[in-house]
């Protein structure tokens, strides 16, 4: 039984510069890998390449390979499926000028759903999985560009969650996100792993040692290690790795 | 709550059956939509051949025929008698200079115009004055070609008339100014893009060092924008060149090289324009008539490439 | 206090630059107000002169002994159809060409040459495109003169304009919410479809109405291509509204100006002055809805 979700010598290059160097490693189904470094060293590039919007920027060159249950994604043939297969949310959030309701019902309404009452349940429980239905539930007809830097995130979140996905990629996601509700988050995340894998790129690295049970540190562009939560925190094998996650440098 | 969703930990191949089907039809019509969008989007480019294609076609019968070198040759003779069947000649000296004259004469009245109302606009006028100045520009730039040549038929023509005592009312000024104010618009608001396009850091920095607003334009804005400006002054000439109702009706028709600027001239647009009624379809007059639009597409090309390239130019340096 | 105490009075050559800037500020300002001027003027004047013929009737009488007498109704409802054909032939391909261009086309020679193409077309002179009307649709292809070759004439010089605004509309959407759709797994038509389009409309209506604009004002091209001064027209009933069929020469206000004050001597100043007027309103009323609509467009901003 191959793991879930695997990266085999992935190389990532933007004209001659490598975004990604022979990055190897592998996130076992319903658990989660945190990634952490600084910034600017490959780490949304990574998450790029599993649902292959890396297509969208055209210098970008990739070798290796990046498989989902053993499948290796750019051989599949309908790439919107793949899409469909993996939740992705980035740093950045987008609310979509619909409303709040059309925004997290996007998805699935283009998947054929046209039933109110499914639609319905899909909008609510994502909502409360992204820990915003207690906000937004009365003004569901808000246009989701209007909501605030932080709800739009969670929006996001509604939204990548819509379509019940085998793999969540979070990146980034409590930038704009106060502490309080960004432990919410992490609470549901936890739960939400029963159903999915978890792929979280931060830069808390408290975040990763709350959340992870697998935690991998790219710097510059490389895998510098990984490994179990616990022995990357306590033993990390490189000696840069414990400093940058013991926040002396970042 | 989660439990009244489809189980997840099923493969995902088995998951979500009829909805992976109907997502896949969905995804099919993806590619004739984008067959279809190309095609439209190649368009453009099947068009512009066609029209070259179909020009060079309709002026084929007659190209043989028409001499091209010598005293009295296609460029150098004024003589037009496309019509005589027996001994045509087919000279477009007269319409070239005379095309050429219009353009200069609308391009002397526009140019300084047009400028000066970019700089005021992007410039000095307030927010108010600006809307205004647009929405009569813009009534400038709406009024049809033919509308332009009817005023000048029956309003510049008669005031020429009476206050230069020109025998004709239509002549190569009436034709220039008609075509100055058709110019201004494209000049004005093209000129002002490229004003505009000038970051404003470097205004910033003129009038950080002392410079007032006219400083500013004249020893900053102007040579930032240079090419911009000459951009939108040549385009404004290729729209002169190949202006045809308003010229037809303004510059008197009437084929020959202009002593003065109240003599009547004719262009190659108009000459196409009111011959064509007369010409037999398949005749080697109206092959020749095809030949003179075959030239007028080639000058307004030539025209408004170079002044794309000079816009491409200036846009790649604003960008770097 | 004489001035020269003063540290902060300006120096001579001070004053001097700053009434240059002042002439400069009113001698630009005065150009630009002077240009409107004289289209005001030119305005009051066809109104003026157009006055005593305007009426009702006018609208809705026969072209009648040449267009000396009656009214303008032939040419004013073929204007109306012959736009709306071109428009039918020449909206969905330049909405789609637009589209292409900025959302499908890749940053390759192809793409530039495209562009080329679309500003090339743009300034090919109408007469030009009348030739090419007269060389390939009836020359070649075989078709008669008439309201369709017309509208396939107009629609080829109008398609540059609706493809350059439908470009620009939808380049105003931003790029991140196509990406946060393909990420949801949309297809780049369905992106398209529910969240670039809806969000980039109103740029597209002007464009189109533009074009409307530019096809019910042009002469040129039409004037060989079956727009005649004088066809029957039915005298009543639904015919009266639809008077010309699909190969049929027809009427238009642009080249009935033109025919009337050309060809036709002794034409009564009153009835030349009358279609000029309501070519113009015509024209500069559809101008209007398009300024109307983009203002309206700045208003609601939806992100």
């Amino acid at each position: 039984m191959p793991a879930h979700l695997e990266f085999l010598d992935l190389t990532v290059r933007y004209g001659k510069k490598k975004a990604l160097d022979e990055i190897t490693m592998s996130a076992a189904r319903n658990t989660v890998l945190a990634i952490v470094g600084p910034a600017n060293s490959g780490k949304s590039t990574l998450l790029k390449t599993i649902n292959r919007t890396i297509d969208f920027i055209t210098i970008a060159k990739v070798e290796g390979e990046v498989r989902i249950s053993g499948e290796e994604v750019r051989s599949m043939p309908n790439v919107y499926a793949l899409r469909r297969r993996i939740g992705m949310v980035f740093p950045l959030p987008v609310g979509l000028p619909l409303s709040v309701y059309d925004n997290v019902a996007y998805a699935p309404r283009r998947q054929g759903i046209h039933d109110k009452a499914q639609l319905d349940e899909i909008v609510e429980r994502c909502l409360r999985d992204s820990v915003l239905w207690d906000e937004v539930k009365d003004r569901l007809d808000l246009l989701g560009t209007r909501l605030s830097g932080g709800q739009q995130q969670r929006l996001t979140l509604a939204r990548a969650l819509s379509l019940d996905p085998e793999i969540l990629c979070l990146d980034e996601f409590s930038i704009a996100i106060d502490p309080v509700t960004t432990m919410k988050i992490e609470e549901v995340l936890t739960r939400l792993k029963e159903k999915m894998t978890i792929v979280l790129v931060t830069n808390l690295t408290q975040q990763a040692r709350r959340m992870g049970d697998k935690v991998a540190f790219i710097n510059d562009s490389q895998l510098v290690e990984w490994g179990d939560t616990n022995q990357m925190f306590n033993a990390p094998v490189k000696e840069i790795t414990g400093r940058y996650l013991n926040g002396e440098f970042g | 709550m989660p439990s009244s969703h489809p189980s997840s930990n099923t493969p995902p191949a088995a998951r979500k059956g009829w909805r992976a089907a109907v997502a896949g039809i969905a995804d099919s019509i993806e590619k004739p939509v984008e067959v279809l969008i190309r095609v439209c989007g190649w368009s453009s480019i099947f068009l512009v051949a066609a029209i070259f294609l179909f020009v060079l076609l309709g002026a084929m019968p007659v190209l043989p025929k028409i001499e091209w070198f010598g005293e009295h040759a296609f460029f150098t003779s004024t003589e037009w008698h496309a019509k005589d069947d027996h001994n045509p000649s087919y000279g477009v000296l007269g319409m070239i200079v005379g095309n050429f004259a219009v353009a200069a004469v609308a391009m002397l009245i526009a140019i300084p115009l047009g400028l000066a109302a970019a700089v005021y606009i992007s410039e000095f006028a307030g927010s108010t004055t600006k809307e205004w100045l647009k929405i009569g520009i813009e009534v400038l730039a709406a009024i049809p070609s033919i509308v332009w040549g009817f005023i000048a038929v029956t309003i510049i023509g008669p005031m020429l008339q009476k206050y230069t005592g020109a025998q004709w009312g239509t002549n190569l000024l009436n034709g220039g100014i008609v075509l100055g104010l058709m110019s201004i618009p494209l000049i004005v608001s093209l000129a002002e893009d490229s004003l505009r396009a000038v970051p404003d850091s470097y205004r910033e920095a003129a009038m950080a060092l002392g410079a007032n607003k006219w400083e500013v334009v004249r020893r900053v804005l102007f040579p930032a924008a240079k090419t911009g400006l000459v951009a939108s002054c040549m385009l404004g000439v290729g729209r002169a060149i190949g202006e045809t109702m308003a010229v037809l009706l303004a510059t008197g028709n009437k084929n020959q090289i202009p002593d003065s600027l109240l003599d009547p001239v004719t262009t190659l647009t108009a000459a196409i324009a009111s011959e064509m009624g007369d010409a037999v379809t398949g005749s080697d007059h109206m092959a020749s008539l095809f030949t003179i639009g075959l030239l007028l597409l080639i000058i307004t090309c030539a025209i408004n490439l170079t002044a794309n390239v000079f816009i491409r130019g200036h846009k790649k340096k604003g960008a770097a | 206090m004489n001035a020269s105490s003063n540290p902060f009075s300006p120096a001579a050559y001070e004053l001097k630059k700053q009434r240059g800037m002042k002439i400069a500020h009113w001698t630009t300002g005065a150009i630009a107000v002077a240009l409107l001027l004289p289209v005001a003027w030119l305005l009051w004047m066809i109104t003026v002169r157009a006055w005593p013929a305007l009426s009702w009737d006018y609208i809705t009488t026969d072209v009648r002994s040449m267009g000396a007498e009656g009214g303008i109704w032939g040419p004013l409802i073929g204007t109306f159809y012959l736009t709306l054909m071109c428009l039918i032939i020449v909206a969905p391909i330049g909405v789609l060409a637009g589209i292409y261009i900025n959302e499908y086309a890749p940053d390759n020679a192809l793409t530039r040459s495209i562009m080329v193409a679309v500003t090339s077309l743009a300034g090919v002179p109408s007469i030009v495109h009348a030739l090419f009307g007269l060389g390939a649709f009836v020359a070649t292809m075989h078709m008669k003169t008439g309201m369709l070759t017309a509208a396939m004439t107009l629609s080829v010089m109008t398609l540059p304009v609706i493809i350059t605004s439908t470009k620009e509309a939808l380049s105003a959407v931003p790029k991140n919410f196509r990406e946060a759709c393909w990420n949801l797994g949309a297809s780049k038509w369905q992106t398209i479809r529910t969240i670039v389009l809806p969000n980039s409309f109103g740029g597209i209506l002007t464009g189109v109405i533009l074009v409307i604009a530019r096809a019910a004002g042009e002469t040129a091209p039409i004037m060989f291509l079956g727009a005649v001064l004088w066809v029957p027209i039915a005298k009543s009933g639904a015919e009266r509204l639809a008077p010309y069929g699909i190969n049929d020469q027809f009427m238009a206000l642009s080249n009935h100006l033109n025919l009337i004050c050309k060809d036709i001597p002794g034409m009564s100043d009153q009835m030349m002055f009358g279609s000029a007027f309501i070519l113009l309103v015509l024209i500069l009323s559809i101008n209007g809805a398009a300024s109307v609509v983009r203002s309206r467009l700045r208003r609601r901003k939806r992100w």
